[in-house]
């Protein structure tokens, strides 16, 4: 069957990428290092992703220490939280069609 | 795409979210014992007021005298320390069978959650210690305990939160009746506990 995939967001096609997200959109805010533990991600890997999902302003950036560790928090941002409603939603809708 | 790729996407999202904002290694255990252990304090602290004689069961002591006051006091402290070790201990190690880090952001918001409405609890009480405030202090410990799981039952399972309604509840029906503080007690930290913890653990500790 042909489905027409341009509904889907391009920035979660990456699964760590969308994973990266539902995480970001359950809680205020999550900081590297639980984030890393979380999706079993190498640092690079993570690093990477978050870069990109950065790029597209779908998540925010806060960056301070604690004590004299790095502490980044990112958060997702009201544009990264529709895109994500809307990819579920064409995920949804994929189901839907396929049960025609 | 196909459907089962989609329906597996979709678990694995649920998941996540599911496991980034709660905290799920609460041990079931730790509440039994937690029951167990007010159970027994409550046993010895009934036989420090209570003598049984010839039938007869006469009061030793009223609650307010100071002689009695520091065995008692010793005893709650105890079950409180007891509880609190173990329930940290076996959540550790639940934590850790899980592989999972017991020390993440959502620990962190349960506990302070938890400890905000505890640390009042706790202290208010201590005040009424020293104004010689004895009779309302079964309501106020089960009543901020009650109002203690409701705020962290957000960082955990539901189930918690029913456990604080009926903690709430219990505290305020032991506020209208005073001199049975030790039986709220029981019901409240011992059996609901037991009763509590087994049912969390067989739901979820597996």
């Amino acid at each position: 069957m042909k489905i027409s995939l341009e509904q889907f967001d391009k920035a979660f096609e990456n699964r760590i990428r969308l994973q990266v997200m539902s995480v970001l959109v359950a809680n205020e805010s999550y900081d590297f290092n639980s984030l890393k533990e979380l999706l079993n991600v190498t640092d690079g890997n993570l690093a990477s992703h978050l870069k990109a999902l950065e790029k597209e302003e779908y998540i925010t950036v806060t960056k301070s220490f604690i004590g004299r560790k790095p502490n980044t928090q990112y958060a997702a941002s009201p544009a990264g939280r529709e895109a994500f409603k809307k990819h579920l939603e064409a995920l949804e809708n994929l189901i839907k069609q396929q049960k025609k | 795409m196909k459907e089962e790729d989609i329906y597996s996407e979709l678990s694995s999202i649920r998941n996540l979210m599911e496991r980034s904002s709660r905290f799920i290694s609460l041990s079931g255990l730790s509440g039994v014992l937690a029951g167990v252990y007010a159970l027994t304090g409550a046993f010895i602290a009934y036989r420090l007021v209570y003598r049984e004689g010839s039938g007869l069961r006469l009061r030793d002591f009223y609650v307010n005298e100071p002689l009695i006051l520091w065995p008692l006091f010793a005893i709650a402290l105890a079950v409180l320390i007891l509880s609190i070790c173990t329930g940290v201990w076996l959540t550790i190690r639940q934590a850790k069978r899980k592989g999972e880090n017991f020390w993440n952001p959502v620990s962190k918001r349960l506990l302070s959650s938890l400890c905000i409405p505890l640390f009042t609890g706790g202290f208010l009480i201590l005040a009424l210690i020293a104004r010689g405030e004895y009779d309302i202090i079964a309501p106020v410990s089960l009543i901020f305990y009650g109002l203690a799981l409701v705020s962290g039952s957000h960082y955990t399972y539901s189930d918690v939160k029913f456990l604080g309604f009926l903690e709430i509840a219990l505290g305020l029906l032991a506020a209208l009746m005073p001199g049975f503080g030790l039986v709220f007690w029981v019901i409240g930290f011992g059996f609901l506990h037991i009763l509590y913890g087994a049912i969390m653990h067989f739901k979820y500790d597996k």
